[in-house]
């Protein structure tokens, strides 16, 4: 007995050495542990990109490529060049007008589709009406591709301002509604029935129950609809548009400006990694009630 | 049975906290309640206890008013509150948020403050749901009922979910919170040593009905240990179908 309890490895006297032996495991205080040269240095060095690890990987070896001449300048230039062209673009006054003219379609579209799509997806929501009035329309509406609806636009209102914000309100509002919708019927019933139980009248039942139980859905709906309202922006802006961002490609493809076309991708991803941030900064403040709202 | 209905009196029971008559409630096929008769007196606490599954929920739901009987009557006071299983707190609003639901009025805050203090919870009110433990947060959920001084509270096997020492924490307090509070309660459970714990009256329910109730007399030093409580406790686990166990 005393000779296999001696095998054992005591707690303490096996601070140098945390490893498993017998089947055992030992765990002990990560400050505990040796303090080795290579372990001081990977902790002040902490690897900074997070995420980004393999984009930047991506961007180096594109760079690389680029200049060791296998990859052709017209097919895809260095990301350096990229950059370059964007500022020459900016500098002969291109690139900002084409980025202001844009944003405003962006933002008027998403402000009307985000306000038809809150606005009827609170009211199916919450009323029985409400659902028999708007949520066979927008199921259709869902299950038609986005630029399927291109054409028809262009028959009805022209090739003017009107069909490009239109096609970005009906790309944010329909995933808006179906978002709400279900995040407002999705609230849970026993927390409903346990207000009503309190006296809570019908406001407070909206106000501190439903409204934030169906925000974390709210906020996908947000993330989709920013998303596709992009995407409505691009659509809208290849096929018929003499300023603007998708003008800008659209020419540069037309004269073979390879640089051109970049540009305006990255820029077109730049927006929807500042809208993908915008969200992230919402959720932060507005579900810091959530026990797992942020992973990473 | 100790009826404490006055014998008169058909109409307005001012003095009873919760009647029920030949309540019947069926769902499908199956008859869960089959002409029920309780009566609960002002400020009395009584303790429903039944095996699982014999309609000990069903009778505090038409209590609650959250459901409707298919037949006889329930009569219960307007302000009632409700201790449920779990917590059923909102996890999006602060301790206090929760309190406040359903109250209104400029000292709604301070009075949610008294309460939490009551249930010892002061300096919490901050706090978010997530952050309770088990026992933290069903004394929230206590304070949110007793918050709007009710007259009737209902409690459906509010510290099954608890471990057994907090368990015992938590009836200290509710015979704590009685002195204060003067409501009649309903105390649902399928524990017999928490019925001898906090009953005035132990009511136990078979076949959709109230079969036996005894009254518990008991001191506080009676309920931990006496031969009285012994024999209580035999009778009801007699009552329950157990007696052959022990």
């Amino acid at each position: 007995m005393t000779e296999l309890s001696l095998k054992v490895p005591a707690v303490g006297s096996a601070a140098e050495t945390p490893r498993a032996t017998g089947g055992r495991e030992v765990f002990l205080p990560r400050d505990a542990r040796r303090q080795t040269v290579f372990s001081t240095l990977r902790e002040r060095l902490r690897w900074p990109l997070g995420i980004y690890t393999t984009p930047f990987v991506v961007l180096i070896a594109w760079e690389a490529l680029a200049r060791a001449g296998v990859l052709a300048k017209t097919y895809a230039p260095a990301p350096t060049s990229i950059v370059k062209s964007a500022v020459d673009l900016w500098q002969q006054g291109v690139l900002g007008p084409d980025l202001a003219i844009s944003l405003q379609r962006a933002g008027i579209g998403l402000a009307i589709g985000l306000t038809v799509g809150i606005v009827t997806g609170v009211l199916g929501g919450l009323l029985r009406s409400g659902e028999y009035l708007f949520n066979g329309v927008v199921q259709v509406l869902n299950t038609i591709p986005l630029l399927a609806v291109l054409p028809l636009m262009i028959v009805w209102f022209g090739i003017d301002e009107l069909t490009k914000v239109l096609l970005i309100s009906f790309g944010a509002g329909v995933p808006m509604y179906l978002n709400l919708f279900a995040a407002i019927r999705g609230v849970d019933q026993r927390l409903i029935e346990m207000t009503r139980t309190t006296g809570a009248g019908t406001w407070r039942l909206v106000t501190r129950v439903l409204v934030p139980g169906a925000l974390p859905g709210f906020l996908v709906g947000l993330r989709f609809s920013l998303a596709y309202s992009v995407l409505g922006l691009v659509a809208a802006e290849t096929v018929n548009a003499d300023k603007g961002l998708g003008f800008l490609i659209t020419q540069g493809q037309t004269y073979l400006q390879t640089n051109q076309v970049f540009v305006g991708l990255v820029i077109y991803s730049l927006l929807g990694l500042l809208a993908d941030q915008f969200v992230r900064v919402l959720e932060r403040v507005l579900l810091r009630w959530r026990p797992s709202y942020e992973a990473a | 049975m100790s009826a404490t209905v006055a014998p008169h009196s058909t109409r307005p029971r001012r003095q009873a906290g919760a009647v029920a008559e030949k309540v019947i409630r069926r769902f499908g096929d199956r008859v869960v309640l089959d002409h029920l008769d309780l009566t609960i007196a002002d400020e009395e606490l009584v303790v429903l206890l039944g095996p699982s599954g014999c309609g000990k929920s069903t009778l505090l739901r038409l209590l609650a008013g959250l459901d409707r009987p298919d037949g006889g009557r329930v009569e219960v006071p307007a302000k009632r509150a409700i201790v449920f299983q779990a917590d059923r707190l909102l996890p999006w609003q602060r301790v206090l948020r929760n309190v406040t639901l359903g109250l209104h009025g400029p000292d709604a805050d301070r009075r949610a403050r008294d309460v939490l203090a009551e249930v010892g919870l002061a300096g919490r009110e901050k706090a978010w749901p997530k952050e309770l433990s088990g026992g933290e947060a069903q004394r929230v959920s206590l304070a949110r009922a007793l918050v709007s001084e009710p007259e009737l509270v209902l409690l459906d096997e509010p510290f099954a979910a608890l471990d057994a020492i907090t368990r015992l924490r938590m009836h200290d307090l509710v015979r704590a919170l009685r002195s204060k509070h003067h409501a009649a309660m309903l105390l649902v459970t399928h524990d017999v040593d928490e019925a001898i714990a906090l009953a005035d009256r132990v009511v136990v329910m078979s076949n959709g009905r109230i079969s036996t109730s005894h009254l518990v007399e008991l001191s506080a030093a009676d309920r931990e240990a006496s031969i009285a409580r012994e024999e209580l406790r035999s009778a009801l686990l007699e009552d329950l179908g157990l007696a052959n166990q022990h």
